[in-house]
């Protein structure tokens, strides 16, 4: 098991609910949770993953998600049993939708 | 003349191969106890053998009797058959019966054949593609003896094959018609035949065997294994593909990437109003998979190579979509269908385990030889195709432009997962293809589909148009652009894959206007095998290695 943090420079999130889950996917293999943080410019990331040795992986998908969606303001955690990259990716934008969903900017 | 030729050498061949095995049999009919002597008293050094290996149907029994034959006496045998699927046909190389072998597939025993290969005790002449191996039987590798397994023979030799025909009709047409001797195993001999698919002329000895022949259920997947990526994918496929050139006639891999594209046609397909518009004909074994896009009306045709176990009650039940005989059964026939797969579909669409820079692809790893079947025939543009359709048309204009003389141009794409299970990347700067040729001598290196054949890639990341790419560096950035987390993908220059974005080389899911978030399994026409049963009703009738209620 191997744990790590990492925060991103982000763009403010345009639904924010006061709640503190946002939203949350699971399958087999990964789970992804998403809540609402305090620093409204960063993304925080949480991940619990079971696979060693895929830092620079993780850090790819996380920059290139924080860059692509409004996640500032966000503080998302993942726990991953052996997923891949594209699961995790489809995951992180399924769990963002729902969380934005039903909310207009 | 003053030298008197010979001009019958083969007939004679054939009728002192026939004396000496005429104690061995009452007529045609062979006791199975007398096989191994009968196979001993046919076969002789130097021959050419086919012991029909299809990629589905086995000739097993006689499988099993060539390797109980005396080594001293059958031996220098060069085996020319399309599959080597049975421990029996390696065997035969590890007995010292067999020092050369021309074939197309090895899944099962690629292992221990590229373990012979390296220790030099076998030749491989080629790794064919089937119509290439189907070619080379009437050319320059007709077999002397073939092994054929037939469902039943009636007491003339004639044989019914039914559905799984497979190669049979191609391996003894070439072997009955140059002097050679052909032997089947069936499992039943009949006074009364469904119908003949061989007539008895062509056979020489018949034996029944004690069990049945085995057949793989190589094209059964089950939906439940299906994830979301493989749905996602199938989206792209069908959005970014199939839609765009109104995609009619196809042939599809045997991957679980292509059997999401198949539960997808009454669901997702349906709802983007392509029902009568796309996958209406085509060139494919009866996929499980395919049975709700038939029960939804959306396909017309299908042609197939051979069957598969368990559908055979289905499949006779749509005469209108099979390809069925007079008595109700289906017939499959892999040269005719091939050649279908090649001339008669304008797309094919399959998966891998690795493509490079250039956009070669190729399921062969250094220890492996296992060789593609059909992928290559239908995963190639079809230089002699003269007759035109939309989508071929369209395909043509955006590989070449508009050229002085207007051609067209198959559609042959990948769609793979961009990580493979244990994080193998998917795409690597040089395939283990070039190992695997430099370890086992061969002058070529093993590529499944060759760069210049591909058009499309579809991964999760994405569709990318290759067929678009007019410049090595376009077409370098274009694959490294879905590429997704691998190396290759992280090597990525990324203005120039922005640029071919921009251009719609490069297409992502919000580019064609999918919604991630329908990207579930609950998309699935069928979530499992049971519901494809219920989606047949109740004529589907699974293996048990498929059954869990």
């Amino acid at each position: 098991m191997e744990r790590f943090e990492i925060t991103l420079p982000s763009m403010q999130v345009s639904a924010r609910q006061q709640s503190a889950l946002c939203g949350v996917v699971s399958s087999g293999n990964l789970e992804v949770m998403i809540e609402a943080n305090s620093a409204t410019d960063v993304c925080h990331f949480e991940v619990n993953t079971t696979a060693r040795g895929f830092n620079d992986i993780w850090k790819a998908v996380l920059t290139d998600f924080s860059e692509r969606y409004k996640a500032g303001g966000l503080r998302i955690s993942i726990n991953d049993a052996g997923a891949t990259p594209a699961v995790v990716s489809l995951r992180l934008t399924q769990a963002y939708e729902e969380s934005q969903e039903g909310f207009d900017e | 003349m003053s030298n008197q030729q010979e001009w019958n050498t083969l007939g004679q061949s054939r009728t002192r191969r026939l004396e000496r095995a005429s104690k061995f049999a009452q007529g045609k009919n062979v006791h199975p106890d007398h096989i191994v002597q009968l196979l001993e008293a046919v076969l002789e050094p130097g021959d050419r053998l086919c012991v029909e290996g299809n990629n589905q149907k086995q000739a097993d029994f006689l499988a099993r009797a060539m390797v109980q034959t005396d080594t001293r006496q059958v031996r220098d045998l060069h085996l020319v058959q399309s599959v080597l699927a049975l421990p029996e046909h390696v065997d035969l190389i590890e007995r010292g019966q067999v020092s050369r072998i021309d074939f197309s597939f090895a899944g099962p025993q690629a292992g221990r054949l590229a373990r012979l290969v390296e220790s030099n005790r076998i030749t491989i002449g080629a790794i064919h593609t089937y119509l290439e191996l189907f070619g080379r039987y009437f050319i320059d590798l007709t077999p002397q003896v073939a092994l054929v397994a037939a469902q039943m023979a009636d007491r003339q030799g004639n044989l019914y094959t039914g559905a799984n025909t497979e190669d049979t009709p191609a391996i003894v047409e070439a072997t009955a018609f140059k002097g050679g001797i052909v032997i089947a195993q069936v499992n039943q001999i009949v006074d009364t035949l469904p119908r003949v698919d061989i007539p008895a002329d062509w056979v020489n000895f018949v034996v029944e065997a004690p069990t049945p022949h085995y057949v793989e259920p190589l094209f059964t997947r089950d939906p439940s294994l299906i994830t979301e990526t493989q749905v996602l994918t199938a989206m792209i496929a069908i959005k970014g593909l199939y839609a765009k050139y109104g995609i009619t006639r196809l042939n599809h891999g045997i991957g679980f990437d292509t059997a999401a594209i198949e539960l997808l046609l009454p669901t997702y397909a349906t709802d983007l109003g392509l029902k009568g518009k796309i996958c209406t004909h085509w060139a494919l074994n009866p996929h499980p998979t395919l049975i709700p896009a038939i029960e939804a009306g959306f396909v017309k045709s299908v042609h197939s190579f051979g069957s598969e176990v368990g559908m055979e009650k289905y499949v006779a039940a749509r005469p209108d979509i099979f390809f069925i005989g007079a008595d109700g059964s289906m017939r499959s026939n892999r040269a005719f269908s091939q050649a279908a797969g090649h001339y008669a579909c304008d797309l094919f669409i399959g998966s891998t385990l690795q493509i490079d820079l250039h956009g070669n692809s190729s399921t062969a790893t250094k220890d492996r030889i296992a060789g593609f079947g059909g992928a290559p025939n239908m995963g190639a543009d079809a230089r002699g195709r003269r007759h035109a359709s939309p989508a071929w048309i369209k395909a043509g204009q955006e590989a070449r432009g508009d050229t002085y003389m207007p051609r067209g141009q198959k559609l042959v794409a990948q769609v793979v997962e961009t990580f493979r299970e244990h994080m193998e990347p998917a795409f690597v700067e040089h395939l283990d293809a070039w190992e695997l040729a430099k370890a086992a001598k061969m002058i070529l290196p093993p590529v499944m589909i060759y760069s210049d054949d591909l058009t499309h890639i579809i991964t999760e990341e994405g569709i990318c148009h290759l067929l678009r790419c007019h410049t090595p560096e376009d077409r370098e950035q274009a694959i490294r652009g879905v590429a997704g987390y691998t190396p290759v993908g992280m090597g990525r220059d990324k203005r120039a894959v922005e640029n071919l974005r921009d251009r719609g080389i490069i297409q992502r899911p919000e580019d064609l206007g999918i919604d991630t978030r329908q990207a579930n399994r609950d998309l699935l026409a069928a979530r499992s095998i049971k519901d494809l049963v219920h989606a047949s009703g109740g004529l589907y009738d699974p293996p048990k290695k498929f059954r869990n209620w």
